[in-house]
C-alpha cells in the first residue's frame, strides 16, 4: 500500500526542480520534455514512476494483497468452514491469546531459535575458515575448492535434503558404513532421524554444507580487498596469524560479517524445506517441526487458518525485527 | 600463503644473508604449513563434492546394487535403467509433465522479473525523487517476509482468483518472491556502470536514449545474465510455495514431483530416486557453473557491499 503512495509523490522533488507546476497528470508531458533537454537523470519519455510501475503492481497485488488478507484473517475465526465460504467471525486477539499460551508453540519456537543458532555459528566458523584457507592456497587448490564449494551451493535445497537422506539410511546408507571403518564403532543400522537431537544433528549437516559456500565466498571475496600492505606491515611488526586476523582483517570485513551472519539468521530461521522433507524421509513431525513447518502443518495440513495465519503475522514481526539491522545498514550504504 | 607471502618474497633474501632471516628450518615450517593446507582443502573438497558423486553414481547402478551391506563407491554394473524408470513415469506422478511444468513457470519468472527488474533499477539508480528511498527500503523488506508466512493467505488470494494449480499463479507468485533480489542485484549493477560513459557518449552525438542502448545497455548485459541465472535457480528449486499452489498430480513441478516419488517409492527403490534428483539438480549445476564467476561477484556486489 505504501507504495502507491509513494509513487504517487514520486516526481514532485523534480517538478520542483525543473521549474513545472508541481502535482495533476496533465502537466507531466511538457515538464518532462523540458527536463529532458537539460537536467541531467531524465530520459525522454519515462518517469521514474512509469519505470516503477510492474515492479511495484506485481508487489502490491501479490505481497501488499495476501499480506493484508493474512493479518485481517488472524483476527478472525477461521477454519475449514470459512475455506469452504462460510462467515468468519473477527474474535480480536483471540487467535494470538491463543498462539501465545500454548505451549506447543514456544517449544516450536525456541527449537527453531536453537537450531537456527547452532547453525548459523557453525556456517559462519566454517565459511570464514574455509575462505582464509582459500586465501593461502595456490591457484590450482583454489580452483578446486571453489569447485567443491559451487557444486554443493548449485544443489537444489530439496535434492540435497533426499541425497543426504539416502546417504544417512539406516540400512544401506554410505556414513553408517564410513563411520563404521572409520572410528571402529559399529554403526551398522544406526538409525539418525528417529532421535530429534539426531534429526537435527542431520538437518545441521545438510544446511551447514549448503550455506558454507556463499559466505565462504562472500568472504573471501572481502579477503582480497584487504590491503597487502597493511598485513604486510602488521607481519613485520610482529603480530601473528590470529592478531592479524583479529585487529586488521576483522574490522575490513566488520560489515560484511554482520550482514552474512544477519542473511544466515534469516534463512535458517525460516528454514522449511529441509525439515520437510527430511521429516518426510524419517523423523517424528511432532518432535521435529520448526516455525515454518508448524504454520504448514497449523493451517494448511490441519485447516486452522486463523491460527496459522496469527504464527505466521508473528513469524513477520520477528523477522523483520531481526532483519532490522540489515535494512538499516544496507539503505545507508545506498544512500551513501 | 601466496597473498600475504608472495609480496614479502622479495623481502626476504637480503636479511637471510644475515642470518637472522628465514632459513632452511623456517622454508621447511612454512612448506609443512602447505602440506597441511592443501591436505586441508582436498578434505573441503571431497566433503562438498561427496553427496553430488554419490547421488550421481547411486543413480547409474541397478538397484539391488544399493542393497549390499558394503556400499558400492562404483556401480560395478553401469546402468541407465533408473532413468527410464523416472522418465517412463512409473512413479504416482509423472517426469516429464512436471520437467515441463518447471520450465515453463522458470523461463516466465525470469523473463518478467528481469525485464520488470530492469526498469526498476533504473529508476532507482538513474533517478533521484522523493520515494525513492520508500521503494528501496519496501524492496528490502519484502524480502525479508518469509514465504513460510504468506502460504496460506497466498494460496487464499490465488484460489479466490482461480489461479490454484496454474502457471499463471505460481508464475505471479514466483515474480513476486524473485523481483526484489533481481531489483536489488540489478540495481548493484547499473549503478556500476558510471553515468559519465553515457554523457561522454551523448556529447559525440548519441541521443539520450541512444546513448543509454549503446553505451550501458552491453556493458549491463553480464549483469543480466547473472541475475536471470540467479532467478532461474530460485524458481527451479522453489519447493514450498509450488507444494501449496501446484498440489494436482498433472500441476507438480520438479520439486513437488521429486518428493512425490521419494515419498512413493522409498526405501525401496533409492537408485531412481537418485536418477529422479540428478535429473532436476543437472540444469541447476550446469548453469550454475557457467556464470560462477559473475554470479558470486554479482552477489557479493549486489546484495552485499551495495
Amino acid at each position: 500500500m505504501t507504495i502507491g503512495q509513494d509513487l504517487l509523490r514520486a516526481d514532485r522533488p523534480d517538478a520542483e526542480r525543473g521549474g513545472g507546476p508541481r502535482g495533476s497528470g496533465a502537466t507531466r508531458g511538457p515538464r518532462r520534455s523540458r527536463r529532458g533537454s537539460g537536467a541531467a537523470g531524465g530520459r525522454a519519455g519515462l518517469t521514474p514512476a512509469a519505470l516503477l510501475v510492474p515492479s511495484a503492481a506485481v508487489l502490491i497485488v501479490v505481497v501488499g494483497y495476501p499480506l493484508v488478507t493474512l493479518l485481517v484473517m488472524s483476527f478472525q475465526e477461521f477454519g475449514r468452514a470459512q475455506a469452504f465460504g462460510a462467515p468468519a467471525p473477527f474474535v480480536g486477539f483471540d487467535n494470538y491469546v491463543r498462539v501465545l499460551t500454548d505451549s506447543t508453540f514456544w517449544t516450536v519456537l525456541l527449537r527453531s531459535l536453537a537450531f537456527c543458532a547452532v547453525n548459523v555459528a557453525a556456517t559462519m566458523t566454517l565459511g570464514t575458515l574455509i575462505a582464509l584457507l582459500m586465501q593461502r592456497l595456490g591457484r590450482a587448490l583454489r580452483l578446486l575448492v571453489s569447485v567443491g564449494l559451487l557444486l554443493a551451493w548449485a544443489m537444489p535445497a530439496l535434492t540435497a535434503v533426499i541425497v543426504w537422506g539416502w546417504m544417512f539410511d539406516t540400512q544401506f546408507g554410505v556414513i553408517n558404513h564410513l563411520l563404521t571403518v572409520l572410528t571402529g564403532t559399529d554403526f551398522a543400522n544406526h538409525s539418525w532421524l528417529i532421535d530429534p537431537l539426531s534429526f537435527f544433528l542431520v538437518a545441521t549437516v545438510i544446511i551447514t554444507w549448503q550455506s558454507v559456500p556463499f559466505v565462504a565466498f562472500t568472504v573471501y571475496a572481502g579477503l582480497t580487498q584487504v590491503p597487502d600492505e597493511v598485513l604486510e606491515a602488521a607481519q613485520l611488526d610482529g603480530a601473528g596469524p590470529v592478531a592479524r586476523f583479529r585487529l586488521i582483517v576483522f574490522p575490513y570485513l566488520k560489515s560484511i560479517f554482520l550482514v552474512v551472519t544477519v542473511l544466515q539468521v534469516i534463512w535458517d530461521l525460516r528454514v522449511f524445506t529441509q525439515i520437510f522433507a527430511l521429516q518426510g524421509i524419517g523423523g517424528i513431525r511432532e518432535q521435529t517441526s520448526t516455525i515454518g513447518v508448524y504454520i504448514y502443518q497449523t493451517s494448511l495440513a490441519g485447516g486452522e487458518y486463523g491460527t496459522g495465519g496469527a504464527i505466521a503475522v508473528l513469524l513477520v514481526i520477528l523477522m523483520l525485527a531481526i532483519s532490522l539491522y540489515y535494512v538499516r545498514a544496507t539503505l545507508k550504504e545506498d544512500e551513501s | 600463503m601466496t597473498t600475504t607471502a608472495a609480496p614479502l618474497a622479495p623481502l626476504a633474501p637480503p636479511p637471510a644473508r644475515g642470518g637472522r632471516r628465514p632459513s632452511s628450518p623456517a622454508r621447511r615450517r612454512r612448506r609443512a604449513v602447505d602440506v597441511l593446507l592443501g591436505a586441508i582443502a582436498i578434505v573441503v573438497f571431497v566433503c562438498s563434492v561427496f553427496p553430488v558423486y554419490w547421488m550421481v553414481n547411486t543413480s547409474l547402478m541397478p538397484n539391488n546394487e544399493t542393497r549390499t551391506l558394503v556400499p558400492n563407491f562404483v556401480p560395478s554394473t553401469f546402468t541407465w535403467r533408473n532413468y527410464e524408470t523416472v522418465l517412463s513415469g512409473a512413479g504416482r506422478a509423472d517426469f516429464l509433465p512436471a520437467l515441463a511444468n518447471s520450465a515453463t513457470v522458470t523461463l516466465l519468472t525470469v523473463g518478467v522479473c528481469l525485464i520488470f527488474a530492469f526498469l526498476a533499477a533504473l529508476a532507482v539508480t538513474r533517478f533521484r525523487f522523493r520515494g525513492r528511498r520508500a521503494f528501496v527500503l519496501t524492496i528490502l523488506v519484502v524480502q525479508m517476509i518469509p514465504g513460510e508466512a504468506m502460504i496460506i493467505s497466498t494460496y487464499r488470494v490465488l484460489d479466490g482468483w482461480q489461479l490454484l494449480n496454474t502457471i499463471v499463479g505460481l508464475t505471479l507468485v514466483y515474480v513476486a518472491t524473485v523481483l526484489p533480489f533481481t531489483i536489488w542485484t540489478l540495481r548493484g549493477f547499473v549503478n556500476g556502470v558510471p553515468i559519465e560513459l553515457e554523457e561522454a557518449a551523448m556529447i559525440d552525438g548519441c541521443s539520450k536514449s541512444g546513448a543509454f542502448w549503446r553505451v550501458t545497455f552491453p556493458l549491463l548485459a553480464p549483469g543480466l545474465v547473472a541475475t536471470g541465472v540467479f532467478g532461474f535457480i530460485q524458481a527451479w528449486n522453489e519447493f514450498l510455495l509450488a507444494l501449496v499452489v501446484m498440489s494436482r498430480p498433472e500441476s507438480m513441478t520438479l520439486p513437488v514431483w521429486l518428493r512425490t516419488f521419494q515419498q512413493a517409492t522409498t526405501t525401496t527403490n533409492w537408485a531412481a530416486i537418485m536418477a529422479g534428483s540428478t535429473l532436476m539438480a543437472i540444469p541447476v549445476i550446469v548453469f550454475f557453473l557457467i556464470v560462477q564467476g559473475r554470479m558470486t561477484s554479482g552477489l557479493v556486489s549486489g546484495a552485499v557491499k551495495g
